[in-house]
């Protein structure tokens, strides 16, 4: 193997390992922040010897050993060494006696809870949005800070910044490295599909580019949904998000035109969606509607699982999608899935019942400069013959958007109902 | 980036001998842990090539010839399709996997429509788009193709 080829292999042996071993490490240190700097260190141990060496035989039980050692040396070294790490460096000790053979039995005993304390930890509430994100991709995902940029459109030494600072105040704030119990579990673990599903949209709003870090967004918060979903099988709504990512992921090949141009969900061709994704996705569905009560993931998964079904734009069952809606609405009221909602309803039963909903939206303050909802009610009521009325949304929709591909369509929309209104 | 990793027959596969408990329990540790891991989308072993057939193509003329072929080394008894992020990952995690024997597998980066270029014409992606309506319906009907 040439160095370079070597590097290859380490880079894939981090990627597939760092989250267990960065994982084991803060169970045994309590502190993610030094867990990620001992895994580095072994890394680039790694780094150095194994070009000279070659790749271990098992990876990742050399990474942690390593790092172990590490650990030791560094709570040593540490004069000011609080009772803590005397502690700690005493129970890294008493498992180096332990045969090393026995390392990956014991670490495999552990790796589960581990991983989902480290994902729980990376998504803390006390984070910001940015940090939950930069720390999942780093942490679970094995991504660089150069590729979370990339991929962030930021610069590298903003997102280095992000992840000192998201460690710096886990470790002020004294968050604890484990799995959260009772009350606190449904709003942590909302928080971390949140995140997850942020990670997903970053990468599926992209629409060009060959570059593997951004459309690789979608994979990997694919990925990591799937590992939660391993490590909590029981809590529904994890399964959700997972069937909601892999039908959406199964359109990512039909959603753009040969230009570039965005194909909205109706004009797609059907034959490029990803049917192995969309089976993927059915069944993950399955799972969540058979774990329990349906969760607002899913529930959209729901939503977008009667589009995957349907062989042809005009075979969807709009009157299903409708009363998803509806369940979604009472679960998280927002004015945007009434007027999901509203599309729906125009759909199954004709675009004045889509209307009246419509028109109960007009006062939302939410959405007063939001442009779909003048570009919805100008499409029902072109669909009713009230063109005049019709143009004046349309119009009022292209000055809010700010897309310019959409705003000539919407400027065309209203030139074509100006137009007719003038035969 | 998918990967497809083909597995080659063997004396046994082409015998139709199954692998013994021991081997199955690791093959199925390992399934696990690539499903565990999110990489694993989907994974199949295939029947001895004596239950298969081949076709030939030669003009208009199908010629069809019924299994078993001869040189094992060339066929195929089992895949997988693996997610990863680089060539390198892929046989990172497939190394992991619990052969012997001379056994080969081989990792092949599994081709986007976009990677043919020209040569998909509008005819092509017409004819993708009905194999894949045709897909979703037995998908539907529970069927596998």
């Amino acid at each position: 193997m040439t160095v370079s080829e070597t590097h290859g292999a380490i880079d894939a042996v981090w990627r597939i390992e760092s989250a267990k071993v960065i994982a084991g490490l803060a169970r045994i240190t309590g502190d993610v922040g030094l867990a990620e700097d001992l895994a580095q260190d072994a890394l680039l141990a790694a780094l150095e010897q194994w070009p000279e060496s070659g790749v271990p035989a098992n990876p990742g039980a050399w990474l942690m050993q390593t790092a172990k050692h590490r650990a030791i040396d560094r709570l040593r070294r540490d004069k000011m060494a609080e009772r803590k790490h005397e502690h700690v460096a005493r129970e890294l000790e008493s498992q180096q006696e332990r045969a090393v053979l026995d390392l990956d039995t014991a670490l495999d005993d552990h790796v589960g809870d581990d991983l989902l304390s480290l994902i729980f930890t990376a998504c803390h509430p006390v984070l910001s949005t940015e940090a939950r994100v930069a720390l999942t991709l780093r942490l679970l995902g094995g991504l660089t800070t150069d590729e979370i940029a990339r991929a962030f459109l930021v610069s590298e030494a903003t997102v280095a910044q992000r992840i000192v600072r998201a460690k710096r105040t886990l470790s002020d704030a004294k968050v604890p490295f484990e799995v959260p119990r009772g009350a606190d579990l449904d709003a942590r673990l909302s928080s971390v599909l949140d995140v997850l599903y942020l990670i997903f949209n970053e990468g599926y709003s992209a629409t060009a580019g060959d570059d593997w870090v951004r459309p690789g967004l979608c994979e990997e918060a694919l990925r990591l949904g799937r590992v939660l979903a391993g490590l909590a099988p029981d809590e529904a709504d994890v399964h959700g998000l997972v069937a909601l990512m892999e039908i959406q992921a199964s359109r990512l090949r039909a959603r753009v035109g040969p230009t570039g141009e965005p194909i909205l969900l109706l004009d797609q061709d059907r034959g490029r969606w990803d049917h192995l994704l969309i089976r993927r996705g059915l069944a993950a569905l399955e799972r969540a509607e058979a774990a329990g009560r349906s969760g607002p993931y899913t529930l959209q998964a729901a939503i977008a699982a009667c589009h995957a079904r349907a062989g042809s734009a005009d075979a969807t069952d709009w009157g299903r999608i409708a009363s998803l809606y509806a369940q979604l609405a009472a679960l998280t009221p927002s004015p945007i899935v009434e007027l999901n909602r509203a599309v729906a309803v125009a759909m199954a039963f004709g675009p004045a019942a889509g209307l009246t909903i419509v028109d109960g939206l007009r006062a939302e303050p939410a959405l007063k400069n939001y442009h779909l909802l003048p570009a919805v009610r100008g499409d029902l009521l072109a669909k009713l013959g009230r063109r005049d009325e019709a143009r004046v949304e349309f119009e009022r929709a292209a000055k809010l958007t700010r897309n310019e591909r959409e705003r000539a369509l919407m400027l065309e929309r209203a030139r074509q109902q100006a137009s007719a209104a003038a035969h | 980036m998918r990967f497809m990793v083909i597995v080659k027959a063997s004396k046994e596969s082409e015998a139709g001998v199954l692998p013994d408990s021991k081997i199955l329990a690791e093959m199925g540790k390992f399934n696990e842990e690539l499903a565990k891991a999110g990489v694993m989308l989907a994974g199949e072993g295939l029947a001895p090539s004596s239950k298969g057939a081949r076709i030939k193509f030669s003009g208009s003329k199908r010629t069809v010839t019924d299994g078993p072929f001869t040189e094992t080394k060339e066929l195929v008894a089992g895949f997988w399709l693996i997610q990863a992020k680089s060539k390198a990952e892929a046989i990172e995690w497939m190394k992991r996997a619990p052969f012997d024997g001379g056994t080969e597998i081989e990792v092949r980066q599994v081709a986007e429509l976009e990677d043919f270029g020209d040569a998909a014409t509008p005819e092509i992606r017409e004819q993708e788009r009905k194999v894949g309506e045709r897909a979703a319906r037995n998908a539907k009907s529970g069927k596998r193709q």
